[in-house]
């Protein structure tokens, strides 16, 4: 058997713009391309500079390289739109590359979505039997492994129910049972870990590392650092279809947190790389300490105000500040919604301040990100959200005035501790 | 334990340009998959719907009332000395099952969206499905078939035994064209209005509420070159007996379904690569 399980060569893959889907064409519209096609063809020589500016396509996957070895585990990450998914999509042989070329030795799972072809009008059962055929299992396969799925899902008490009668809860957790159970030697997972309540979470993640430990090969794209990390031994970084970095993942990590960072010095009203509709936008964000000057860091246990201008007027508006690292992006956060009481509306041009009390992190950098939503009629929209809108240290501080500082190593969180000891002899008598 | 033993297989993966070969080999690794997803198509069918398989003699047989009394009846169609009724029935057992499966092919693939961007399989197996899942309402209307044979006393002659042939060549038509209507479907969304009108047009074109024998002697083969001709023609004379055997007008049904099938097949292969990028 070769070395190598997959190897990527040059690899690129080209959209049309407008999303990822190229539009479609109505019948006419292709007629009439045809009829017109051999006038257009002798106008092209001469207008050639034109159409080529009007040829609007962007590469999603451009010049891709790297090999894979047997047995690696390897966390894809990057932001949204940089080509992890386009790339998973082309190994799993779902859309076709525009060039370039990958080997890949081995039997291939892909899981881009759990629960993939479930029917709702089907029970339990005929849906793993559906569900196991669809990700490529065959029936011996799934007949040996029956038993192991239904106990991994908990479900065992719905097998006959039709699925639509399930709590979503259910549902996942019994697609993922099913592809938990795929046995493919290269293995490529998209996120599916982000679904179902934390324990199962727990559960999932722990499948994952069984995999990763009997020696597949697997490749797992995700938002999320704390699980790429613990699974994962080697990191691709993707940047605008290009592989951005390829080392170990601590250092992959490393470069992305960099590369947020960088982004954070961006000026918030500058920012592109925004998701929501628009209607009102976070357009400056400030961070003022405890006197009210803007400041980039704090000390330990300090209060501060993170203070946003916003643009475009909304009703029932909910907007969130969220700090953490880029390991745990939401290590603590705030939303209107939670603790007042009157709707917000944005009125034009406003000012949010939303102060955090005695931050009680460790010291260290910390990022903050910035959310919009609206919520009408039970439903919830999202407005604006810029991840990394700015960065903020906390300084280490002697906390108990004495000239100690705390590990930083020893938690992320503190708060202040009193300690009381005494020997039970005496009581014991 | 086989699949143990299996070498490892090699995948490579690269652009592909213009036409592409059929890959049976993989169609046949496929086969349970396909099966699935008629098992599928057929059990949530029958589940979400109150009279369940009672639909598969309520369309043909309903239609073949009204053709009794307005064509059969009322206009004196001919029905080449055959009680009309049986004569209709007969031409619709195979002509629901072609367009019952052009209607589920036709949309399959669009309808399968969520399937082709998640998940990697030949998806020829989709359209193919579509058709298969049809049989069962076939096997049913043609029970009804057999009762109003047997009602009318219509014992079938030694030329019942060439009826998988034409019921075959029924599957291939409506294949065929399913695959090209699928893959434009996928392209062009107009596609999905037309196959309604399509099916009514051709139920017209095709000898159902009347004989293939209207047709004049020297230009009968020429209706073959709509294959529903030579299906409807082939199931009347192995079934019903009676009249001559389909002679010319076959032949060039039958080179007409190659053609549809074969060119559906390529064309497919030739737009599958961007299903998953236009679906």
């Amino acid at each position: 058997m070769s070395d190598i399980a997959i190897r990527v060569e040059n690899l690129g893959k080209r959209y049309r713009i407008g999303g990822k889907q190229e539009p479609y064409k109505t019948l006419r519209e292709s007629l009439v391309d045809a009829v017109a096609a051999p006038v257009k063809a002798l106008g092209s020589a001469i207008r050639r500079e034109r159409n080529e500016s009007r040829d609007n396509t962007i590469w999603a996957l451009d010049d891709v390289s790297f090999v894979v070895k047997h047995g690696e585990v390897i966390g894809v990450i990057g932001r949204n739109g940089a080509g992890k998914s386009t790339l998973l999509k082309v190994l799993s042989r779902i859309t076709e590359p525009t060039s370039g070329l990958v080997e890949i030795n081995g039997r291939v799972g892909s899981l881009l979505e759990v629960g993939t072809g479930f029917h709702p009008e089907l029970t339990g059962r005929e849906n793993i039997y559906l569900n196991g055929a669809i990700l490529g299992m065959k029936r011996v396969e799934i007949n040996r492994r029956f038993d192991e799925i239904v106990d991994f899902s908990g479900v065992e008490k719905f097998l006959d129910t039709p699925v639509k009668r399930y709590s979503s809860g259910m549902q996942v957790r019994l697609a993922f049972s099913i592809a938990a159970h795929l046995e493919p030697e290269i293995l490529l997972v998209d996120e599916v870990l982000a679904v179902g309540d934390s324990e199962f979470q727990k559960k999932c993640l722990g499948k994952m590392g069984d995999v990763a430990k009997s020696g597949r090969t697997v490749l797992f794209v995700s938002h999320n650092m704390v699980s790429v990390e613990s699974l994962c031994s080697r990191g691709l970084l993707f940047k605008d279809g290009r592989v951005e970095a390829d080392g170990t993942i601590q250092e992959t990590i490393a470069r992305y947190a960099d590369y947020w960072r960088g982004q954070s010095r961006v000026e918030l009203r500058h920012r592109m790389d925004r998701e929501g509709s628009g209607q009102a936008r976070a357009l400056s964000i400030r961070i003022l300490d405890e006197y009210g000057c803007e400041t980039e860091s704090i000390k330990m246990g300090d209060s501060f105000v993170v203070e946003l201008q916003t643009k475009g007027t909304l009703d029932g508006a909910i907007i969130g500040v969220l700090v953490g690292t880029p390991h745990r992006p939401q290590m603590i956060r705030g939303y209107t919604w939670e603790n007042l009481s009157n709707e917000v509306k944005l009125s034009g041009e406003d000012t949010v301040r939303c102060r955090f009390n005695c931050f009680p992190m460790m010291h260290g950098s910390y990022d903050i990100h910035v959310w919009i939503g609206q919520r009408l009629r039970n439903q919830q929209m999202l407005i604006d959200s810029v991840e990394y809108a700015a960065s903020l240290t906390v300084e280490p501080w002697d906390l108990y005035g004495n000239g100690r500082m705390l590990d930083p190593l020893g938690g992320v969180a503190f708060c202040r501790i009193d300690w009381e000891i005494f020997s039970n002899a005496t009581t014991e008598r | 334990m086989a699949d143990e033993v299996q070498a490892v297989p090699k995948i490579i993966i690269r652009p592909t340009d213009g036409w592409v070969a059929i890959n049976f080999h993989e169609l046949w690794e496929y086969r349970e998959l396909l099966y699935f997803l008629t098992w599928r198509d057929i059990k949530v069918r029958y589940k979400q719907t109150a009279l369940g398989a009672a639909w598969a003699v309520i369309q043909p047989f309903f239609t073949m009332v009204v053709f009794s009394l307005f064509f059969g009846r009322l206009a004196q169609v001919p029905s080449d000395g055959i009680p009309y009724p049986v004569f209709a029935y007969c031409a619709l057992v195979p002509w629901s099952f072609f367009a019952g499966s052009l209607d589920r092919a036709g949309n399959s693939l669009v309808t399968s969206a969520n399937l082709l961007t998640k998940v990697y399989f030949p998806r020829l197996v989709i359209p193919m499905s579509a058709v298969l899942a049809g049989l069962i309402d076939f096997v049913i209307a043609f029970i009804v078939l057999v009762a109003m044979m047997l009602a009318y006393g219509i014992t079938p002659t030694w030329a019942v035994v060439t009826l998988p042939f034409f019921l075959l060549l029924a599957l291939m038509t409506a294949l065929g064209v399913g695959l090209w209507l699928s893959a434009l479907n996928v392209q062009y969304r107009d596609v999905r209005y037309t196959i309604p009108f399509i099916t009514q047009f051709w139920l017209f074109a095709s000898p159902v509420a009347y004989s293939a024998n209207l047709v004049p002697e020297q230009w009968r083969w020429l209706y073959g070159v709509n294959p529903m001709a030579g299906v409807i023609d082939g199931f009347r004379w192995a079934l019903l007996g009676r009249q001559s055997a389909p002679g010319p007008l076959l032949i060039v049904s039958v080179v007409m379904v190659v053609l549809i099938f074969v060119g559906g097949l390529f064309y497919f292969r030739r737009m599958e690569k961007s299903f998953a990028d236009v679906v």
